[in-house]
């Protein structure tokens, strides 16, 4: 359950925001979750859903999810190109030299508050 | 009621445990304290590496490991057998330790003497990975009957391992196990990878690797003199 350590990350990452704003609620945390991040978007928001119950600063604090879409660039032919449809070959070259530009990212984006 | 505000925070979910991992890897370089986070599959002969590795260091160096598994002891005995100073970890269901884990592990492992701090963490490609620790190095144990492919299959635990072992190398006959191919992919994850093939089970290969170790941590603690 790697998700479920990841949001134990995010609960004690807002703690310390509402802390340094004096925060007395959040409603919302916004998260940034790229496609081949690793984590799975349904166990996060569960463990999420069941986990914010145990925090008073963050009772009812909902998880919105954005999706980044993963995108890697060829290194012998600069295009770019989707990873989840063409994993690390070039599809335009055929080239394996192939790294990611977006898509493993885990980041918590924005909270609503008050 | 206050209204309700965005506040824009644009932080890795990770960013909190790399700070507490970095703050714990300054405090093991002022003691001195080398920290390894070894990891691996289930099955793939940590505990029986580390047995090898224990036995072969044991007369130049202070060892002591934490064993990190979701429940039981008895890789904990297994060590402590060794004369190693050891301990288990309960991670409570949780697939991997972070670095506030790892500081909680160290404390009740008593550091104070110890120049080598292995932590075998739990068994599990995915998600150990993810978590910075606070260890010096990360090595990782790939075993001949998992298959010459898993640094295609898992590329994270492959692009964040300084070091890999390759274990069971007694086996090789028996498995289509393609050591060139393997490094080959290996090195597609990590170009610096190190790789030392062995048999804790025979011996073999063990000597290189605990040459390095020994040449790593004593680099480790030369370097605050």
């Amino acid at each position: 359950m790697h998700e479920l350590g990841i949001v134990f990350h995010i609960m004690d990452s807002l703690e310390a925001v509402a802390k340094e704003n004096g925060l007395t609620s959040i409603q919302s945390v916004t998260i940034e979750l790229g496609e081949v991040s690793t984590v799975i978007e349904s166990y996060l928001v569960d463990c999420w859903n069941w986990a914010v119950k145990k925090r008073e600063l963050l009772h009812g604090c909902r998880m919105v999810v954005e999706t980044i879409p993963a995108v890697s660039v060829c290194e012998d032919c600069g295009k770019e190109y989707g990873t989840v449809a063409h994993g690390r070959s070039c599809p335009h070259c055929g080239s394996e030299k192939t790294y990611l530009l977006t898509g493993s990212e885990i980041t918590i984006k924005e909270i609503a508050a008050c | 009621m206050d209204a309700v505000k965005i506040l824009e925070i644009k932080q890795s979910v990770f960013a909190n445990n790399d700070a507490q991992a970095d703050a714990l890897r300054r405090e093991l370089k002022r003691k001195g304290i080398y920290l390894l986070n070894l990891m691996s599959s289930p099955g793939s002969g940590k505990t029986t590496t580390l047995t090898r590795l224990i036995e072969s260091l044991k007369d130049d160096l202070q060892i002591g490991v934490m064993e990190a598994d979701i429940d039981s002891d008895v890789d904990a005995k297994t060590i402590a057998a060794t004369g190693a100073r050891a301990i288990q970890l309960h991670t409570g269901g949780m697939c991997h330790l972070d670095a506030a884990m790892t500081r909680q592990g160290l404390e009740g492992l008593e550091t104070e003497g110890l120049e080598l701090v292995i932590l075998e963490n739990v068994g599990n490609l995915v998600c150990p990975a993810e978590f910075d620790t606070g260890a010096v190095k990360n090595a990782m144990i790939l075993s001949v009957p998992e298959g010459h492919d898993k640094p295609l299959k898992y590329p994270l635990m492959f692009q964040v391992c300084d070091t890999v072992i390759i274990n069971k190398i007694d086996v090789m006959p028996y498995f289509d196990f393609d050591l060139e191919k393997c490094s080959e992919y290996i090195h597609m994850r990590n170009p610096n990878a190190r790789i030392f093939p062995i048999s804790a089970r025979t011996g073999q290969g063990v000597e290189a690797l605990s040459a390095w170790l020994k040449e790593e941590v004593n680099a480790w603690k030369g370097d605050n003199l």
